[in-house]
């Protein structure tokens, strides 16, 4: 999409057209960072491997972040370690995603109270698009963060999107939709800018 | 400390200043890691290349430090410790956790019984077997041959489903307790584990014709990296890499810990078939035949395992042991894993140090990779088998 993205004032069907083919495409070959910190990447190599092989969904490691799209970050980052995986995302080639794999990359795991040298969560260095819980998740669970991936990346639009600094109204659609769409300023959104889905609008609304 | 002269192949370390026609050459330093996909985890080397030849190494840890000793201390009983032990090892947990125990066991002097010990002998080799498994996959991947990973990987995976049958974890297990065990295990573990052994036995056949004997893998890492027995012996390097250099140290027959004395087994030493004494190969080929020595050890386990006896029995309700201190170190996968804890009869370690193998193995790589090419320096890192979790804590 790359050069596309985000050219188009309206949507019509052959945007759309171009855009769910485009996004197709690129969900399916979902490449990743062949990096490992700690025990996750054992249950990595292990879902890259035989019984569960990552490759029946077109996803094959690379060993440098120049030709990888996804970053798999599979286990405890130490404060020494975070300034290299923060440099390893920025030599990614856009458009590139984060997967924090495990207890210790998403909130500091075991180590969070008194690890002293554990960054408690690696979205404080990078953005992370799919949190995968567990110490160590299954095969299984990385799968399935990989599959949500998917379904966000199905969700891209060569459309003028969302214009951030406008309120921004995100609707679940069901399944694997979502809209996302600028509104009117309203008093409402003046003081909450983002509204999430469905449900807690309708709980506002009964006050709940 | 060490003889220089027994550092691997002799090469000419001084640099041409001048080539004659004008050219200078110099000392080229290149970083090799953390993220590089043949270090196993976080490993950083610092290499100084004369043209392609390693002239000096330097590892640098410390990417995955994760303060063990300091959990230990602060987690205020000595139970809680067992988690954080298993991702010392991540590869090996259950050997971790049964050197943790029994050196929790000498201290509080708690005699566990033989039902408990025959199961945890069997699940430290079934361990033991995975590790070295896993072990061998990488080593063949990072020279280059992909296949053996898969298949080596089909048959962890079953090890890895006797293990989630007892214990419900995979990788981290939170198994072998204090004075006993999590939970029994299941009906059919005696089954499930002699059907394993029975089905691996003809896969190291295999995996000797795959890899082992492959034409490209000896000459790969035949006469690389080698590792004299004195220097050995002087660093301090124990486990199969030790016994690659020829040595005839298991401590699991030397200083037997929990039942090995009752067991028949042999211990396997390099013997330096494919080129010296102490290369690559040897170590890689001392871990293919120890997990046949592993199976032997499960054989004879499964025959002679009780029936009966709570495995819960000696667990002690309060874990609160006498002051003191005690050092007891086990054989892992890795080499000898020791754990030193004081006691000053509170509920938490006063002090607790790891003696971790894979950090002493490591210490012996910037002598053993002078002279090596770039691309032997993977293999070099692949035959000592670090884990990082181990080495940086």
């Amino acid at each position: 999409m790359g050069l596309l993205d985000k050219k188009y004032q309206d949507s019509n069907i052959i945007i759309v057209s171009l855009e769910k083919a485009l996004n197709w495409a690129r969900k399916s070959s979902l490449w990743y960072m062949q990096f490992g910190l700690a025990c996750c990447a054992i249950e990595m190599m292990a879902t890259a491997a035989s019984r569960y092989d990552f490759d029946r969904f077109g996803i094959i490691p690379r060993s440098s972040p120049r030709q990888a799209d996804v970053m798999i970050v599979a286990g405890t980052v130490t404060l020494k370690m975070a300034t290299r995986i923060k440099r390893l995302y920025e030599q990614m080639s856009e458009p590139r995603y984060v997967i924090s794999m495990g207890s210790c990359s998403n909130c500091g795991g075991p180590y969070w109270e008194h690890g002293y040298h554990v960054l408690k969560g690696v979205d404080r260095v990078v953005p992370v698009d799919v949190y995968v819980p567990g110490c160590p998740p299954r095969p299984e669970a990385l799968l399935q963060g990989f599959l949500h991936l998917q379904k966000k990346i199905m969700n891209e639009t060569l459309v003028v999107g969302i214009n951030p600094d406008k309120p921004v109204v995100i609707q679940d659609k069901g399944g694997d939709q979502i809209d996302i769409a600028n509104v009117d300023e309203t008093d409402e959104h003046k003081t909450a800018q983002i509204e999430f889905p469905q449900q807690d609008v309708k709980r506002k609304k009964e006050g709940a | 400390m060490t003889d220089v002269k027994e550092k691997g192949p002799e090469v000419t370390l001084t640099l041409p200043a001048d080539t004659g026609n004008g050219l200078k050459t110099q000392e080229m330093i290149i970083n090799m890691g953390p993220q590089h996909p043949s270090t196993h985890g976080v490993l950083r080397m610092e290499l100084t290349l004369n043209g392609e030849i390693v002239t000096k190494a330097i590892p640098h840890i410390g990417y995955l430090h994760r303060c063990f000793e300091k959990h230990s201390e602060a987690m205020n009983d000595y139970a809680k410790v067992i988690p954080y032990v298993d991702r010392m090892d991540y590869v090996a947990a259950m050997n971790n956790e049964l050197g943790y125990a029994i050196a929790m066991e000498r201290l509080m002097d708690i005699r566990v019984n033989d039902r408990v010990e025959y199961i945890r002998v069997i699940m430290a080799e079934l361990q033991r077997v995975a590790s070295h498994l896993l072990a061998i996959g990488t080593f063949g991947l990072d020279i280059g041959a992909f296949t053996p990973f898969l298949y080596c990987f089909i048959e962890r995976e079953k090890i890895l489903d006797i293990f989630e049958k007892a214990s419900g974890a995979r990788l981290l297990y939170n198994y072998i307790w204090i004075g006993g065990l999590m939970n029994d295990v299941p009906a059919d573990f005696k089954s499930d584990t002699a059907a394993f052994v029975k089905s691996f036995r003809p896969k190291i056949k295999e995996l000797n014709d795959l890899l082992s004997m492959n034409r490209i893998f000896i000459d790969r890492t035949a006469n690389i990296g080698v590792l004299p027995e004195k220097v050995a012996i002087n660093y301090g390097v124990s486990g199969p890499s030790l016994r690659g250099s020829g040595v005839k140290w298991d401590l699991r027959r030397d200083d037997p810990y929990s039942i090995y004395d009752r067991f028949e087994f042999d211990v396997i030493v390099g013997k330096g078939e494919m080129g010296t004494l102490g290369d690559c190969w040897d170590r890689y080929i001392v871990r293919v035949w120890e997990m046949e020595e592993s199976l032997k050890i499960i054989e004879q386990a499964l025959d002679s395992m009780p029936d009966d006896g709570d495995v819960q029995e000696a667990i002690p309700k309060k874990i609160r042991p006498p002051a003191g201190e005690i050092y007891c170190r086990t054989e892992t996968p890795r080499g000898e894993l020791g754990y030193y804890i004081i006691s000053d009869k509170s509920t938490s370690p006063y002090r607790i140090k790891a003696r971790a193998p894979s950090f002493v193995n490591l210490s012996v790589l910037p002598a053993i990779s002078i002279g090596a090419m770039v691309a032997d320096m993977v293999a070099i890192i692949g035959s000592i088998d670090i884990v990082l979790g181990e080495v940086d804590r």
